[in-house]
Order: structure tokens, then C-alpha cells, then sequence
């Protein structure tokens, strides 16, 4: 908990570092037409920073502490989270449709373990709502790959 | 303002096709609300992009239905399943969870339902009396007076938010620098894009609340392991009328969780300090204060009355202010925004049918509400029964589709992927979420009612305290900055004495 408190503390330090750069370059005083567009980004960065510092070192003093996040714990959570990365980036190339198809049948075949009869009936089905459903009924359109385009969409 | 007023609200809430629509979006609420990872915030933001076609009367009252319908769902999940949906639930599972283990979750359920019913109710019949008087006030109020009150929606969630102050100015500020990012649209230079085309479009508080609220739960909630366990509970109308029975017995705490829960709910972060506090203090005057936790009935009613209660508050200075009490309200803020309606007092002159059949939704809202939930309680618990394997790419396969139809555009889902882990780390860490996303929202009007002011007064910040009614408003933020301070030199005052007690003992 503590080196993560830390860790957080300083990443959001460097980014305020960050924004006061930005500030500076766009001017933080007086323009011709009130204040200038780095001084509200500049003073909040100020004031991050010496936040995050009160943070780490409070996070610094503290003796007691507790794991940010047990071993037992990462497991499931990477689980989840590895594969849904995996569908954002094989959405940005093969478009929603397939890869929610593919990241369903995945997640249902080895961490469900289900046999391939559900996992097909479910992972065809479900896009195939949100199609219908948004593309059809409520004309919003989702990003689109090679399949859809080999379809006339 | 006047009766006629509500009158024709109702005329227009009555409309078969908005009394539809009311249905649809308890339903989906509910189920919502029920699914870990979806909340009343990020369910509204999913379901946004659908209603860019509707009217807008028909798509607030769709959305504000979704509101009540996720809220009703949060008690299923908090009582049978222990797991409380959002924060405000936390203290319904302190009873409503052992009464289920006994067998009584269907008194649980009943008494909750009706008791939000109440806490709802109430809320907007407060709405329906104080809306139009405090629109006609703010409707004096220059940038001074709206910077003043965006102070104190953030000061509050310092000082009445509970955690630590700190990381709670820490969440604040991230969100209004993400806010600065993009095109500055008063001097039309860029900020924080460093360059990078795709920044130029600035974070969408829309994404940002998907991402946090939605993938971040999802992370959480599998942490415990990748399963669900629950009770269940019957409930049939002989159950329900028997606890009907008894609720009367508890008016006092109906009406004092109903005060509280206004009082706290209409300033931000409100909910969860007033479900809290309505059941310590539903305790403290209970001649059976030894039965609270183990299963009893009224220390369901007492939460659950004050947060539906600090919920429909939340709607209050949105509608009249265009200020959001919550990132719920905020979402819906979003979409008058969308749907080319300016937020504020003038919505009360210019658009009284909205205004009017908005307010009259909510009365009709929590009377279909409560009677679906109460119906159809077994189908909404089953869906918790949905196996976890099919139901985690479900939610964020929805959430995509949701950031993704904000703007069209798939870097959306990236930012959504990049909040989920932002907001897995810091609920974590006890960065409250709330204030970061309030903040990005307010962001542009902050910042342009601070330099508004700042013309004003030729530069001088003192200006917030000059004029009477900001004077008020900045006075009392600064007490709520102030508070956690002044608490800690307390407590410190005091441990001496504490200290020197014991130290007789010994």
C-alpha cells in the first residue's frame, strides 16, 4: 500500500510538472482579454503537486501498512483485465463486432470452461444484439472491420 | 410557478409513449443496477448515445427512470448478495444481508423498495416546491455568484466527504486539469496536447465515467475471486403486505432519514455520508440498539430512506443551477448539453414542458418503479446468477460500445480502458472518483465563470467575497475546505484529556 501510495503520488507530481511546463509556454499572467489560457492549469498544478506531496509523505511516515494487492487477488484481476485489453486492441483492427465474438468465446472457453455448443451460441448471439440494436434500431454505428465490409456494411 | 405548472408536466409524463419509456428505463435500470460494475452514472453514459435521436422530454424521463431503476437495483445486490452496488448501499447490507442469511430477505427487499419509495418521494416533492423559487434566484446570479457555488460543490466533498481531505483535492484537481485539455475555447489555443493530434478533442467525462465507474468495478469486484454467492429470498404479496404492516410502526425514522438525506443530498457526495448517518442515528434512538447488524428491519429503512432521499436531491441544483449534485446528475447534464438544451434557470422560463415533465416523471418514475421491483424481484436476482465467465466480457463489451458512440471514435475506447485502470488503483488508494469526474465536467464552466469574474474585478479573487450572495456561498466553502483541518486540531485538543483519564485508570 505504501510503495503504491508513493508511486501514485510521484507520477501525479511529474504530471503536474508536466502541465506547469504547458502553462508557462501558453503565459499564466494577464492577457489583453483577462487571464491567459496557462493561468487556471498552472495554479491547479500547483496545487496538485503540493497535495501529492502532503500524500507521500504521510504514505512516507506511515509504519503500518497493509498489501496494496495480494497475489490471490492479481490473478483474477489480471484475468479480466489482460483479455479486455486484448479485445480493445483487437477491436481497433477487426471492429467491435468480431472481437466482442472472439473476446466472449475466449473469456466462456478457458475461464468458464463451457463446452463449444454455449460458447458459440452465446458469443455469435450477443453481438449480433448490439447490432441490431445500435446499428439498426438506433442508427449509432460501431467501429466496423474487414468482416463487415466483406457483408456491404 | 404553481399547480398548473405540475399539471402540465404530468400531461406530459402521462403520454403512453413517455409512461413506455419510464417502463423501459426502470427495467434496464434495474438490471443495471443490479449487474456488478454498471451503476446508475455509467448505465445513464452507455445508454446516452440512444437518446441523441429522441426528444428531449422523452429521453430525460428515459434516463432519469434509468436512475431510479439502478438505484432500486443497488438494495437487490446489497441484500441478497452482500455486495453493495454502489457506496451508498454500503450500510443497507449492514441488516438487509443478515435478514436475508435468516430467511427474511423478502421483508428486507419490501422494506427497502418502500423505504426508497418514501426517501424518493419526499425528495421530489421538495424539488416540486423549491425548483422554481430557486431557479428565480439563480437567475440573478453573475460569475462570481457561479463560481462561489462550484467552490462549494467541491469544498464539500473535502470537508463533508469523509476519507482523506487531501486525496480528495488530489481527485478534484486531476479532473479539472483533464478538463483544461483540448482547445481552450476562449482564446482558441491548444492546452496539454503537446503536440499529439488525437488530444486535441480533450477527454469526455462520458468515457471517463465508463472507464472508472464501469471497468474499474469490474476489476474490483473480481478480485474476490470469479464468482457470485447469494441468497434468495420469496417474495410474494402476502410477504409484502405483511411488512407493510409494520413499516408504519417506524415514521420517525422515515421522516428523520428523509431530512437528512435531502439536507446532505443536494450538495455533492451527499448519499453515501447521509446513508451512514441516518443509520447511526436510526440506532442511537432505537430502544433496541443491540439488534442493529444482526437483521433488523429498520436498519434497512433508515439508509435506504435517506440516500433515495439524497438522490432525488442530487436532481435539484442540477435542473435549477446546472450544477450536478452527482456524476449520475452530471451524465444527464451532459445530455441536455447534447440535446441542445442550455442548462441553468433559464431552462425554467424557456422550456417549462421539459422542466415541468421532467419533474412529473420522477412522481410517476418511483410509483411504476417500486411496483415493477416489487414484482419482479426473482427475475432481477436471477440475473446475478448470469455465470461470471459470460457476464464479465458482457459489461465490457457494453461499456465499449458506450465510449465508442459518444464520438464515434475508437481512441474513447482507449481512454475507457485507461480510466479503468486509473479507477481500480485509486478506489484502491481511497481517491474518491466522484470529485474527478464532477470536476471534468465543470471544468469549462469554472474556469470561464472564475476569469469572467476575474474581468470583473480587474484580477482580484477578493471579488468572490465582496458581493453578498457570493460572500455567503465563498464563506462557507472556505469553512468546508477548512473543516478537516479544524477536526484534526480538535481531536488533538482533546487527546491530552483522553490521555490523562486513562492514564488514572491505569
Amino acid at each position: 500500500m505504501r510503495t503504491a501510495d508513493l508511486t501514485t503520488a510521484l507520477i501525479l507530481i511529474a504530471g503536474g510538472a508536466l502541465v506547469i511546463w504547458d502553462a508557462l509556454r501558453l503565459g499564466i499572467g494577464w492577457g489583453s482579454d483577462g487571464p491567459q489560457s496557462g493561468f487556471f492549469p498552472f495554479w491547479l498544478a500547483v496545487l496538485l503537486i503540493g497535495a501529492c506531496a502532503v500524500i507521500a509523505m504521510q504514505a512516507h511516515r506511515r509504519t503500518r501498512d497493509r498489501p496494496f494487492v495480494t497475489r490471490q487477488q492479481l490473478r483474477p484481476v489480471l484475468t479480466t483485465l489482460l483479455p479486455s485489453a486484448g479485445f480493445v486492441v483487437l477491436t481497433q483492427f477487426i471492429g467491435l463486432y468480431v472481437a466482442t465474438m472472439l473476446f466472449m468465446g475466449f473469456y466462456m472457453r478457458w475461464i468458464g470452461r463451457y463446452g463449444w455448443a454455449p460458447v458459440v451460441t452465446v458469443s455469435v448471439l450477443f453481438p449480433l444484439i448490439i447490432f441490431v440494436i445500435f446499428e439498426k434500431w438506433f442508427l449509432v454505428p460501431m467501429p466496423k472491420g474487414p468482416l463487415e465490409a466483406w457483408l456491404g456494411y | 410557478m404553481g399547480w398548473e405548472n405540475l399539471l402540465l408536466g404530468f400531461e406530459v409524463a402521462l403520454q403512453p409513449m413517455n409512461l413506455g419509456l419510464a417502463v423501459l428505463g426502470i427495467t434496464l435500470g434495474t438490471i443495471i443496477g443490479v449487474l456488478p460494475g454498471l451503476g446508475g452514472a455509467n448505465g445513464v453514459a452507455i445508454l446516452l448515445p440512444l437518446t441523441f435521436s429522441m426528444h428531449p422530454t422523452s429521453a430525460i424521463i428515459l434516463l432519469t427512470s434509468l436512475y431510479w431503476g439502478a438505484l432500486f437495483g443497488g438494495a437487490i445486490t446489497s441484500i441478497l448478495f452482500n455486495i453493495p452496488g454502489e457506496p451508498w448501499s454500503v450500510a443497507t447490507t449492514f441488516d438487509g444481508y443478515p435478514m436475508a442469511r435468516q430467511g427474511h430477505g423478502g421483508e428486507a427487499l419490501t422494506a427497502a423498495f418502500s423505504s426508497s419509495f418514501v426517501g424518493a418521494f419526499f425528495s421530489v416533492v421538495l424539488i416540486t416546491l423549491f425548483a422554481p423559487l430557486l431557479a428565480e434566484i439563480a437567475l440573478k446570479f453573475g460569475p462570481p455568484e457561479f463560481f462561489a457555488i462550484q467552490l462549494l460543490t467541491f469544498s464539500s466533498f473535502i470537508g463533508l466527504g469523509g476519507g482523506n481531505p487531501i486525496k480528495s483535492l488530489v481527485s478534484i484537481l486531476i479532473g479539472f486539469i483533464l478538463a483544461c485539455a483540448g482547445l481552450d475555447i476562449v482564446t482558441g489555443q491548444l492546452r496539454l496536447t503537446f503536440g499529439i493530434t488525437e488530444l486535441m478533442k480533450g477527454f469526455d467525462f462520458i468515457v471517463a465515467v465508463i472507464g472508472l465507474f464501469g471497468i474499474g468495478e469490474i476489476l474490483l469486484s473480481v478480485e474476490e475471486g470469479l464468482s457470485f454467492r447469494g441468497v434468495s429470498a420469496h417474495l410474494n404479496p402476502r410477504v409484502v403486505w405483511q411488512t407493510w404492516k409494520t413499516l408504519p410502526r417506524y415514521y420517525r425514522t422515515f421522516i428523520r432519514s428523509a431530512f437528512i438525506g435531502f439536507w446532505m443530498g443536494f450538495k455533492p457526495g451527499g448519499a453515501t455520508p447521509a446513508s451512514f448517518m441516518s443509520y447511526a442515528f436510526a440506532k442511537r434512538f432505537s430502544r433496541h440498539p443491540e439488534r442493529f447488524g444482526k437483521g433488523e428491519i429498520e436498519g434497512v429503512v433508515a439508509p435506504e430512506t435517506a440516500a433515495h432521499a439524497a438522490g432525488g436531491a442530487a436532481l435539484l441544483p442540477m435542473i435549477t443551477l446546472g450544477i450536478p449534485g452527482s456524476p449520475t446528475a452530471a451524465v444527464m447534464l451532459g445530455g441536455l448539453i447534447i440535446w441542445g438544451l442550455q442548462p441553468g434557470p433559464m431552462l425554467f422560463r424557456e422550456k417549462p414542458d421539459f422542466v415541468w415533465g421532467l419533474i412529473a416523471s420522477m412522481y410517476t418514475g418511483n410509483v411504476i418503479g417500486v411496483a415493477m421491483v416489487l414484482a419482479f424481484v426473482p427475475f432481477f436476482a436471477a440475473i446475478l446468477r448470469i455465470p461470471f465467465p459470460i457476464l464479465t466480457p458482457l459489461i465490457v463489451a457494453v461499456c465499449a460500445v458506450g465510449s465508442y458512440a459518444v464520438h464515434d471514435s475508437m481512441i474513447d475506447i482507449w481512454y475507457m480502458l485507461l480510466f479503468g485502470v486509473i479507477g481500480y488503483v485509486f478506489k484502491k488508494l481511497d481517491y474518491p472518483l466522484a470529485p474527478l469526474v464532477l470536476a471534468l465536467v465543470l471544468g469549462d464552466l469554472a474556469e470561464n465563470a472564475l476569469r469572467q469574474s476575474l474581468i470583473m474585478s480587474q484580477g482580484s479573487l477578493l471579488i468572490l467575497f465582496e458581493r453578498p450572495i457570493s460572500g455567503a456561498i465563498s464563506a462557507v466553502a472556505v469553512l468546508f475546505f477548512a473543516l478537516p483541518l479544524l477536526q484534526r486540531y480538535l481531536r488533538r485538543a482533546r487527546k491530552p484529556e483522553i490521555a490523562a483519564v486513562h492514564s488514572h485508570d491505569g
